[in-house]
């Protein structure tokens, strides 16, 4: 099979999963959730104003004209206004990327390049003290919950120590930098643990292979082997990892941008939970989903190219 | 040449004697010489005990009386000291210990039942059931971890059963996918075969013969899935979509949020460690548990 109709396959198979995505949250928000006339008009709304409410919703229409709107805010991302700041959710959006994307790009970079590094030092001397306390360590680090790491730092290294901003941001290249200097840092704490954990097994489950004994057998030196060979075929894994992180980089982080005050997507998911914003919620989920699905079928499809074995599977 | 014969057949009585030792006994060893380990099962066995005696109310019953001033820093009477309305930190602590095993429990069951059923279906029987299934996860899986429990945490209302079941139905991808791979093996192995030929039925083949030959997947899966389901609480409580009316570790996180502003750490700090005690023993656990029963490493 060559490459296109592999990948015009695989884009065929995005189709019915985005439906099924789309068919989860209509039955989650528009199904299952209570009645939103009582979360918008409060307890003491007369019938005639929750029927008003329900036709200006559109939730009188048949449930399967409800679901192909939802279908269709996938594909338009018209996905309507919020109910509590009645802005139009994909300006929201797009206000909120850039904050989001000023810290979730240098954390991306940072956290890969140190934890890919620390892996593959840890997996050439695999085995020995070094080996194991990095492995501890990182157990270990992941065993803390994000929001202690949050709580914690925000309270000693910004409020206690005096070192960074507490809370807020500045729009424009240099000045944001003070004020996401400590979430950044902060991340790259909480995801150091599960990254260098994933990246060491990765390596290691190369480093065992026969190809590598072979390698060494003929006298290549042990750098070369890591470099050359082990690196090389564990990037096919190490590739996976890295471009699902993608998607998760517009989404932004959840619990800091609040803590921080800092006018990302994270934020906005939060305030939506907290004012039960019900088309936010339903936007944002759409919208991570789909960039979920996409970058799933570049990661496939990179496979194909790293390692033309896999097409024929 | 009958000598011969009775030489070989003693010969093969002695090797499977001394056998390759089975799956758990072996995994058995592994554990027993691994002092890591060892200390993180004692560990999590305590916690186990602790949180049965907090349900039956022996230890840390009067965890909601008042046995001090407000926000009393530790000292020898309040060894964790006390919250905002003077509770002891340490009797709240330990009574969360009950929470969080019973979320770690409630979760990894209901992750446990879906999909191990729903993998183990698609595996066996394949075809268009599989399709249907493997659709049905993938696009479960494609909604973000955070995002799907948010949701359903969020239209389920507050309270402890929606921790649970939001817990639950977010955590059961994995387990299914690799359940389905396992199971598409097995029903080609030859005593699945032999099953089928004494009239074993679909069921009996599924739960009595194959399920026990991948057990080892499920007790890895599950010890991963308890661990993250204590992790993941602290998320729900910070929302607000956390158990209500009695400790947990999550809520004590989330009050110290305004705790710390006036020097009060206490209460995250008693939270955080013991939380991070039993997520450790569990994630060390769990990875003796893949090295000792993962076919793939025996021996290694």
């Amino acid at each position: 099979m060559n490459l296109y109709s592999y990948i015009f396959r695989r884009l065929l198979y995005v189709v019915p999963v985005l439906l099924g995505v789309c068919l989860i949250i209509f039955v989650i928000f528009n199904v299952v959730a209570p009645d939103p006339a009582f979360i918008l008009l409060g307890r003491h709304a007369t019938i005639e104003q929750i029927a008003t409410l329900h036709r200006e919703l559109g939730m009188d229409r048949p449930f399967i004209v409800q679901y192909i709107d939802i279908v269709k805010s996938a594909f338009t991302f018209d996905f309507g206004y919020s109910w509590s700041s009645k802005q139009q959710i994909w300006e929201m959006i797009k206000a909120g990327a850039g904050p989001s994307l000023t810290i979730t790009l240098p954390l991306f970079i940072l956290s890969n390049v140190l934890s890919i590094s620390i892996a593959l030092l840890v997996a050439f001397y695999r085995g020995k003290l070094i080996d194991k306390v990095v492995l501890l360590v990182s157990i270990a680090m992941m065993s803390i919950p994000s929001l202690a790491y949050i709580l914690f730092g925000q309270w000693f290294f910004a409020a206690y120590l005096g070192w960074f901003e507490i809370a807020g941001y500045e729009p424009g290249f240099p000045n944001f930098i003070p004020y996401t200097l400590l979430p950044v840092l902060l991340y790259v704490a909480i995801s150091w643990g599960p990254e260098t954990r994933f990246y060491r097994s990765v390596i290691l489950d190369e480093v065992y292979q026969d190809y590598v004994r072979t390698a060494r057998a003929k006298g290549v030196s042990e750098l070369s082997v890591m470099f050359k060979h082990v690196l090389k075929n564990a990037m096919i894994p190490i590739l996976t990892q890295i471009i699902l992180q993608i998607p998760f980089l517009i989404l932004g982080l959840l619990l800091a941008e609040s803590f921080f005050s800092i006018p990302g997507l994270g934020g906005i998911i939060i305030k939506a939970i907290n004012t039960s914003d019900f088309p936010v919620i339903k936007a944002m989920t759409i919208l991570s989903a789909i960039g979920f699905i996409l970058f799933g079928v570049i990661t496939d499809v990179l496979y194909t190219v790293v390692d033309p074995r896999m097409r024929l599977k | 040449m009958t000598t011969a014969t009775s030489e070989t057949l003693t010969l093969n009585k002695s090797e499977t004697k001394k056998a390759p030792k089975s799956l758990w006994r072996h995994a058995f060893h592994t554990i027993v010489s691994d002092k890591l380990a060892c200390v993180s099962l004692v560990i999590v066995a305590v916690y186990f005990l602790v949180a049965i005696l907090t349900f039956l109310g022996v230890l840390a019953a009067d965890w909601n009386v008042e046995v001090g001033s407000a926000y009393a820093a530790p000292s020898m009477d309040n060894i964790f000291g006390t919250d905002f309305l003077g509770r002891s930190v340490f009797l709240k602590t330990i009574k969360g210990t009950e929470t969080a095993v019973a979320i770690g429990l409630a979760t990894a069951a209901i992750a446990l039942i879906i999909g191990t059923t729903l993998g183990a279906v698609a595996g066996y029987f394949g075809g268009i059931v599989d399709e249907v299934i493997v659709w049905f996860y993938t696009t479960f899986s494609a909604i973000p971890f955070i995002m799907l429990l948010v949701s359903i945490a969020f239209i389920m209302g507050k309270g402890t059963s929606t921790v649970f079941i939001s817990l639950g139905i977010t955590s059961w991808v994995g387990l299914c996918r690799v359940v389905r791979g396992e199971v598409m093996k097995h029903k080609d192995r030859e005593y699945t075969h032999a099953a089928t030929a004494i009239g074993a039925g679909h069921t009996r083949k599924i739960f009595k013969h194959i399920l026990p030959n991948i057990s080892h997947v499920l007790i890895i899966n599950f010890s991963l899935t308890f661990e993250s389901a204590i992790k993941a609480e602290v998320i729900l409580s910070y929302l607000g979509l956390g158990v209500q009316g009695r400790p947990s570790w999550g809520t004590m996180i989330d009050d110290s949020k305004l705790e710390l502003a006036r020097g009060v750490w206490w209460q995250l700090g008693a939270a955080t460690f013991a939380m991070f005690v039993i997520v450790l023993a569990f994630n060390i656990l769990g990875d003796a548990l893949r090295d000792a029963l993962d076919p793939k490493l025996k021996g290694k």
